[in-house]
C-alpha cells in the first residue's frame, strides 16, 4: 500500500512540475495544488498505512483501545492542508490581482519589478 | 448572477448550512468536526448570498466588516490560551468550568476554553473566506481587457 | 510563560489592530507600543537564559516528545531580542511612511502577525511546529507585500509567493520522510533518535529537502531569484523588516537543524552546504555589482551575506560556528539600516534609481556619515561591527587551511566594498543631476531616530567586539554539545 501510494505521490509532483513549468500563472498555481497534495501523501505514506479504527477515544475512556490508526500523520496532514487552504486563496488572488494590474497572465512578460536593462 | 431558482433555494438552505456548521463546531471535540470544517461550512452560506444576492447583499448579512469577524475569532483563540495559562499556568492547556468528574462519573456541561478556541477558528475561516470572496468579485475585469468580450 | 509572551503579544497586537483597523492613530502608536513591550518581552528572555541555561516549556501541559515543546538557548533568545530591536526601529519608522490607505488595508497588523511568525519560528522545539510558524511568516509577509497595492509590488509578490510555496512543500515532505524515519517530531528527541542513523538514504532524502526548503527561505544559491524580485517593490519599512529577519530565519533554521538533527560530518551535507555557501557568496555580490537601483543592490547583497552566515555554519569548527552566530547579529542591524537609509534617500530625492539621484552629502552630511557607518560596516572595514564578522569566518577557514574558501570570502568583502562605493559616489558624493534645488526638505525625526539608533549599535558592537564574541561563543557551545537543551526539552515538565 505504501509504494502505491508513494508512487502516486511520484506522479503527483511529475504532473504538478509539468504544469509549472508551462509559463502560465494560473497553471502554476494549479501546479503548487498538486504538489501539496504531493507532500500530504508523502507524509501519509511515511506515518505508514494500516487497516485500522481511527484513533477516537471512547466515551469516559483514557486512551484508545488497541489497534487503532496512527493519528500524528493525520493530524500533520490536516494541519498542512488547512495551511495550504490559505495559501492557495492567497496565491489565487493574488494571481487574479496581477492578471488585473499587468494585463497578462504569462510569467514571461511580468516584468515590471525587474524590468530589463536598457543596452547602450 | 439573477436566478430565482438559486434565489429560493438560497433561502432554503441558508438555515440548514448553518445548522450544520454550528452541529459541526459543537460536536468537534470528541467526534469528528471542528472549528475550521465548520467555519468553511458556514463560509458556503456567504458564497451562496453573496452569488444569489450580490456582494453588498452579502456584506450586510454578516453585519460585521469580514476582517472585523476574523480579528473577533483571533482574539477569541488567544484568549482561551491566556484563559489556560491563568488556570494552569500552561499557555493553551484546557479549562472544563462546566465540566467535572463527580464520583467517578463526567458531569456537567463540555464547554470550555477549547470550544472557545474553536469558535475562534470558525470565526477565523468565515471572516477571512468570507474577505478573499468578496475581493475576488469586487476586484473588477483588469483595464486592458475591458474591450473583449 | 516567559517563552510564550514573545509571540503572544505580537498576536494580541494583531488581532487587536485589526479590531480597531479604522483608527489610524491607535495603529501607528500602537504598533510602536507592542514593539516595544516585545522587546521588553524579549529582553525578560535573554536574561533568564543567560543566567540559567536553556529553557523549556510544553503548551498546553502534554510532556515532550508528544506535546509541541517550547525551547529558547542563547541563540534563540539573542534572536528574538534582536527581533524585538528591528521591530522597534522598524515601527518608529513606519509613523511616518506608512499613509493611511496601508495602514488600512492592515500593514501594522500584518506586521505583528509576522512578528509573532518570527519569535514562534526562533522559540519552538518541534519541527512541525516550526513548518507551522514559518507558515505564518509567510502568509504575514504575502500581505505585506501587496498591501501598497502598486502594480510593482503584485508583480514582485507573484515571484515571492511562487516561489516561496516550493520551499514550503519540500519543507512538508522533508518532515513527513523524518516523522516516517523516527516517530517523532520533537528536535531533541530526533537528535537522539538519529543518532548512528544519519546514513541511511530516507534521513539524508529528507535532509537535502530540509536544506533546500530552508535554504529557499535563507536566500542561497540556486535558489535566491525571489528575492531580488520583490525586496525593492514594498514600502521602505517592510522591505527592513524582511531583509532584517525571514532570510534569517531560514539561516537560524540551517543552524538548528543541521547541528542538532544531522550530523554535518556527513560529506554530502557538508559539501552541498558548503560549495552552495560559497556559490551563493559569489552570486550575490556580482548580482549587486550589475544593479542601479538602491534597494536591489542592497537585495542581492543580503544573498551574498548568507553566504557568509552559511560559509560559517558548513565549515562546522567552533570557531567557524561562533563567526556565523556573530554574523548573523551584526547582519540583521546593519542591513535593515541600510534599507531605512535607502528609505531616506528616497524621501529626499525622490527616487532609488542611481542614475537619477545624487548630492546628498552636500544638502545632508548627517545622512552620508549614517550611511557610511553600515555600509562600511557590511564590507568589513575595522572597527566596525562587519569586521570582526568577517575576520571570524575568513579566520575559521584559514584554521582548515581551505585557502580557496578564505580567498573567496576576502574577494566577496573587497566587491561589496565596491558596491558600497558605488552608493556612496551615485548618491551622496555626485551632484544630483537636476541641480542642487532638487533636493528638499529635512529629514523627518521618525526616520532619523532609528537610523541613528542601529548605526550607534554597529559601532558599539564593533568597538566592543570581545563582549558580543564571548556572547556568541556560549551561544556556539550551546549548539555544538545540545546536551543542556535536550535535557531542558526532554526533562522539562515545568
Amino acid at each position: 500500500m505504501e509504494t502505491i501510494v508513494a508512487v502516486l505521490a511520484g506522479l503527483l509532483v511529475a504532473g504538478g512540475a509539468y504544469l509549472m513549468l508551462s509559463g502560465n500563472l494560473v497553471r502554476y498555481i494549479l501546479g503548487l495544488t498538486i504538489l501539496s497534495n504531493a507532500a500530504n501523501l508523502v507524509i501519509f505514506a511515511a506515518g505508514r498505512m494500516a487497516k485500522a479504527a481511527p484513533a477516537l477515544t471512547a466515551y469516559g475512556a483514557d486512551a484508545p483501545a488497541a489497534g487503532v490508526a496512527n493519528p500524528v500523520p493525520q493530524a500533520l496532514i490536516l494541519t498542512a492542508i488547512v495551511i495550504g487552504f490559505g495559501l492557495f486563496c492567497f496565491a489565487l488572488t493574488l494571481a487574479y490581482r496581477a492578471f488585473y494590474a499587468m494585463g497578462t497572465a504569462r510569467m514571461d512578460a511580468m516584468r515590471i519589478a525587474e524590468p530589463r536593462e536598457d543596452r547602450g | 448572477m439573477n436566478s430565482i431558482i438559486l434565489r429560493t433555494g438560497t433561502r432554503a438552505l441558508i438555515p440548514v448550512f448553518l445548522f450544520v456548521a454550528l452541529m459541526t463546531l459543537w460536536r468537534g471535540h470528541n467526534d469528528p468536526g471542528g472549528g475550521f470544517i465548520g467555519g468553511l461550512l458556514a463560509a458556503i452560506c456567504v458564497a451562496l448570498i453573496e452569488k444569489a444576492f450580490g456582494v453588498a447583499q452579502a456584506r450586510r448579512w454578516l453585519i460585521l466588516p469580514p476582517m472585523m469577524i476574523a480579528g473577533i475569532g483571533l482574539s477569541c483563540a488567544i484568549l482561551s490560551g491566556l484563559w489556560g495559562a491563568l488556570a494552569n499556568g500552561w499557555f493553551l492547556s484546557s479549562v472544563w468550568p462546566l465540566y467535572a468528574n463527580v464520583d467517578g462519573k463526567w458531569e456537567g456541561l463540555a464547554a470550555g476554553s477549547i470550544l472557545l478556541f474553536d469558535s475562534g477558528v470558525f470565526l477565523v475561516v468565515v471572516g477571512v473566506v468570507s474577505a478573499i470572496l468578496f475581493a475576488l468579485e469586487e476586484a473588477g475585469v483588469p483595464e486592458s481587457r475591458k474591450d473583449e468580450p | 510563560m516567559i517563552l510564550v509572551w514573545p509571540f503572544l503579544i505580537p498576536l494580541i497586537s494583531a488581532a487587536l489592530m485589526v479590531l480597531l483597523r479604522s483608527r489610524e492613530n491607535v495603529q501607528r502608536w500602537g504598533s510602536v507600543a507592542a514593539a516595544v513591550a516585545l522587546l521588553i518581552a524579549s529582553l525578560a528572555l535573554l536574561v533568564r537564559v543567560l543566567s540559567e541555561g536553556p529553557v523549556a516549556v510544553q503548551v498546553g501541559g502534554w510532556p515532550a516528545p508528544f506535546g509541541i515543546t517550547l525551547v529558547a538557548d542563547l541563540l534563540s533568545a539573542a534572536m528574538v531580542f534582536i527581533t524585538g530591536i528591528v521591530a522597534v526601529a522598524v515601527a518608529i519608522y513606519g509613523l511616518e511612511e506608512i499613509d493611511r490607505r496601508e495602514s488600512w488595508h492592515g500593514h501594522h497588523a500584518l506586521v505583528q502577525a509576522l512578528l509573532a511568525g518570527v519569535c514562534g519560528a526562533f522559540l519552538t522545539g518541534d519541527i512541525f511546529n516550526l513548518y507551522v510558524w514559518f507558515e505564518i511568516m509567510l502568509i504575514a509577509s504575502f500581505g505585506l507585500l501587496v498591501v501598497n497595492g502598486t502594480r510593482k509590488s503584485a508583480d514582485g509578490a507573484v515571484k515571492y509567493v511562487g516561489l516561496n510555496l516550493i520551499a514550503t512543500f519540500a519543507f512538508l515532505s522533508g518532515v513527513g520522510l523524518l516523522y516516517g524515519v523516527t516517530g517523532t517530531l520533537n528536535m531533541a528527541d530526533l537528535s537522539q533518535r538519529l543518532e548512528g542513523r544519519q546514513e541511511e538514504v530516507a534521513v539524508l532524502v529528507s535532509a537535502m529537502l530540509l536544506m533546500f526548503a530552508f535554504g529557499a527561505k535563507a536566500a542561497m544559491f540556486p535558489v535566491f531569484n525571489w528575492l531580488p524580485a520583490s525586496y525593492h517593490t514594498p514600502s521602505v519599512t517592510t522591505s527592513a523588516l524582511f531583509s532584517a529577519l525571514l532570510t534569517k530565519v531560514g539561516v537560524y533554521a540551517l543552524i538548528r537543524t543541521f547541528t542538532l538533527i544531522y550530523d554535518l560530518d556527513v560529506p554530502l551535507v557538508r559539501g552541498t552546504l558548503l560549495w552552495g555557501s560559497v556559490a551563493t557568496m559569489v552570486v550575490g555580490v556580482l548580482g549587486a555589482a550589475a544593479q542601479n537601483h538602491f534597494r536591489r543592490i542592497l537585495g542581492f547583497h543580503i544573498i551574498s551575506q548568507i553566504g557568509y552566515m552559511v560559509l560559517g555554519l558548513a565549515l562546522a569548527t567552533p570557531a567557524a560556528l561562533l563567526g556565523a552566530i556573530f554574523y548573523l547579529f551584526h547582519h540583521i542591524i546593519v542591513k535593515a539600516n541600510l534599507f531605512l537609509i535607502a528609505g531616506a534617500a528616497r524621501k529626499l530625492t525622490g527616487s532609488e534609481d542611481l542614475p537619477k539621484i545624487g548630492g546628498l552629502y552636500a544638502a545632508t552630511p548627517l545622512l552620508a556619515v549614517l550611511f557610511l557607518i553600515p555600509a562600511l560596516s557590511l564590507a568589513g572595514i575595522p572597527p566596525l561591527s562587519g569586521f570582526w564578522a568577517k575576520f571570524l569566518i575568513v579566520s575559521a577557514s584559514l584554521d582548515m587551511q581551505s585557502w580557496f574558501i578564505a580567498f573567496v570570502a576576502l574577494a566577496v568583502g573587497l566587491l561589496t566594498l565596491y558596491s558600497m562605493s558605488k552608493i556612496w559616489l551615485e548618491v551622496f558624493w555626485k551632484p544630483h543631476p537636476d541641480g542642487d534645488q532638487a533636493i528638499e526638505g529635512t529629514l523627518p525625526v521618525a526616520m532619523l531616530v532609528p537610523i541613528v539608533g542601529l548605526g550607534i549599535m554597529t559601532v558599539t558592537i564593533g568597538l566592543a567586539a570581545g563582549l558580543f564574541v564571548d556572547a556568541a561563543m556560549v551561544a556556539a557551545e550551546q549548539i555544538l554539545s545540545p546536551h543542556a537543551y535536550i535535557d531542558a526539552v526532554l526533562g522539562a515538565r515545568q
